[in-house]
């Protein structure tokens, strides 16, 4: 259909598509009236992942399942996806922000010689046109923009567009076109699996807990982790703690690190540096723990409270068990 | 071994950024301009590659006004042997793809064995020219490098890149792009030597013509910018640490209904 808007799927790697994908789903179908279309690449996708999709809303699953699309490596996933694209000619590609989409999505539109506007807030038709708002400037500004042609590539941020309700027995079309497939440049060394915390990936969490230099050093971070899992939080930090190793990187929120818009975020012992609020800045509700009662932090914050955090994060701990308990 | 780094300039992080008369475009009065802290990443491999071989030939690549030559000042102070300067205004509307094209036709003039970026440039953090320099050129390209290795041979780079859950290492054959995320390295601080001697290298400027090319529709473009919606004004919570602490729940819960 000329007209669909297509959602490029994440998948968790073992045959599922991400929650996310609800997200980009919803809001693709609030675009489109519905007519949207789910693109899956994989080595192996299951029946409940493409059931999954249709409940979401996806009328039609192209189902590419092929050996060669794992690991994931952009020069093999691109023609895939624009041979299928000068096909069908949807009017619209969207896929969640992640580190792969943000590389596949920008491979896409060089190959299709379309716009891409990556890691978007906002989506509205005006009129018969797409416009995106998106932060610029690390999140100091907003930028609205518009394509010159379809179909329009967009990425989507996590946790910002409204998830598609799941609606049981609504079941997509699968569709399973033959791709050409070309060599794959890349060679697969080795995969260095995080050591997994029990908790949520930083940038796909609802609630985010943030510990920066206040936290005084790396032993401490278990108050947080064991606040994180009463409340089923992910836990990042400030530059300041992972440089001074407290923290490996991918924990890192800010300009220079991770862009993250949860529910809820936290900061502990976060003075609040214009480089943590750009990745910061758009989550919903802000809540800032810090001694100083002018840390630029509680400029922004919805809650503050000025004291240790060696005192509150306990107190929190215990009072959210006892509230959960109930 | 040739290497290529391309570097953007953009506004310091710390600066406010406002709108100018023109909204779709920042009022550029009183900015201090930086090389993108990625790009340093990106140059800081390509000078630990040349001091690990002995030899290379590093070249910063920009594409810019003007102005953005000071960034290709800083990049020859750091280590840099040359810079190349796109500058015509037939790309004062450019988008990321058009920036691709510009700056794949230079990496075809050059043909080095390797082009290194940042992740993103931190004014439109798009973080999609690397992938499409390598697209328009049939390149390989790995996003989020945070380790990398070439071989004796200057055949392949070993490299770690980053994604969701973990790191996974590839071995990349050259020509490729690689793009830098954080932790690939510590960038250096140009020497007073360094600054002095920058003055004497060479920076070649480049118009669209010299390179085939001419003003091009931009395929994405600014509508117009906007300031961010203001917060609600936040509320400290008073009282001893379990009684705020209560409170607090409590807001969570029941007035921002966050938990
Ligand atoms: C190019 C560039 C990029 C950058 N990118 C990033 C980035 O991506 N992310 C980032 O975070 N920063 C980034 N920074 C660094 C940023 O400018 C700040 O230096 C950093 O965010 C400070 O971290 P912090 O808030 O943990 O530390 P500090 O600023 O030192 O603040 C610590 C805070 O903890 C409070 N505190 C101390 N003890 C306690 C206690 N017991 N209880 C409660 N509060 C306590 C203090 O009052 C203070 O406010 C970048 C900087 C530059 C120049
Ligand atoms: N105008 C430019 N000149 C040179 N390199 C650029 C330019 N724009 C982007 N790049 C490179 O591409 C990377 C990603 O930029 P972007 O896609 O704009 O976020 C940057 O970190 C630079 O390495």
């Amino acid at each position: 259909m000329a007209n669909a808007f297509w959602c490029v799927v994440e998948d968790d790697r073992k045959g599922a598509p991400k929650k996310v994908m609800a997200e980009v789903i919803g809001e693709a179908a609030r675009l489109s009236g519905g007519e949207v279309e789910a693109v899956w690449l994989t080595d192996k996708a299951t029946d409940e992942g493409v059931k999954q999709l249709g409940e979401w809303g996806a009328r039609k699953v192209w189902l590419l399942e092929n050996a060669a699309f794992a690991p994931y490596r952009a020069e093999v996933w691109a023609p895939a996806i624009a041979e299928l694209a000068k096909a069908q000619s949807p009017r619209a590609i969207l896929a969640p922000v992640t580190s792969r989409q943000r590389e596949l999505m920008a491979r896409l539109a060089a190959r299709l010689d379309v716009g891409l506007a990556a890691d978007c807030m906002g989506l509205a038709m005006e009129g018969d046109r797409l416009i995106a708002t998106r932060p610029v400037y690390a999140g100091k500004l907003l930028a609205k923009m518009a394509w010159a042609k379809t179909p329009w590539l967009a990425t989507l941020r996590p946790n910002v567009f409204k998830p598609a309700d799941a609606v049981p027995g609504r079941a997509a079309a699968v569709e399973r076109p033959t791709a050409s497939l070309p060599a794959a440049a890349l060679k697969l060394v080795e995969r260095r699996e995080e050591v997994s915390t029990g908790l949520p990936e930083l940038t796909e969490a609802e609630i985010v807990l943030s510990g920066g230099r206040g936290m005084k050093g790396p032993e401490n971070y278990v108050i947080l982790e064991e606040l994180g899992g009463v409340i089923g939080a992910a836990v990042g930090a400030s530059r300041a703690a992972v440089d001074a190793g407290w923290r490996p990187h991918r924990f890192q929120i800010g300009q220079t690190g991770r862009t993250i818009s949860p529910k809820l975020y936290m900061g502990f012992g976060v003075s609040g540096a214009i480089q943590h609020l750009a990745g910061m800045r758009t989550s919903k509700v802000i809540v800032a723990i810090n001694k100083d009662p002018e840390a630029p932090i509680f400029k922004i914050a919805d809650y503050g409270i000025v004291a240790d955090l060696f005192e509150v994060v306990p107190a929190l701990t215990q009072e959210f068990k006892r509230l959960l308990e109930k | 071994m040739k290497i290529l780094v391309l570097v953007k300039q953009v506004p310091d992080t710390a600066t406010q950024v406002k709108i100018g008369a023109n909204p779709k475009a920042i009022d550029t009065a009183g900015i201090t301009w930086i090389v993108s802290p990625y790009d340093e990443f990106a140059v800081e491999e390509a000078l630990r590659i040349k001091e690990k071989r002995g030899q290379a030939d590093v070249v910063a690549v920009t594409l810019g006004p003007d102005r953005a030559k000071e960034a290709l000042r800083s990049c020859l102070a750091m280590g840099c042997d040359r810079a190349i300067h796109l500058n015509d205004p037939a790309w004062a509307e450019a988008d990321t793809l058009a920036t691709a094209k510009a700056l794949a036709a230079v990496v075809k003039q050059e043909s080095p064995e390797l082009v290194l970026t940042g992740r993103q440039a931190i004014d439109d953090d798009m973080g999609a020219v690397p992938a499409q320099v390598a697209e328009l050129l049939g390149w390989p390209c790995a996003y989020w490098i945070m380790e990398e290795a070439v071989d004796g041979d200057g055949k392949t780079a070993r490299t770690g890149r980053q994604v969701e859950g973990g790191l996974e290492i590839f071995d990349v054959p050259l020509p490729a792009v690689l793009s830098a995320q954080k932790g690939l390295n510590e960038p250096r601080y140009p020497t007073l030597k360094g600054i002095m001697g920058a003055k004497k290298k060479e920076i070649k400027d480049v118009k669209a013509g010299d390179l085939g090319l001419g003003a091009e529709t931009p395929q994405l473009s600014v509508v117009a910018l906007e300031a961010l919606p203001p917060r609600p004004p936040g509320r400290i919570i008073q009282g001893d640490v379990p009684t705020a602490v209560k409170e607090l729940v409590r807001s969570l819960r029941e007035d921002a209904k966050a938990i």
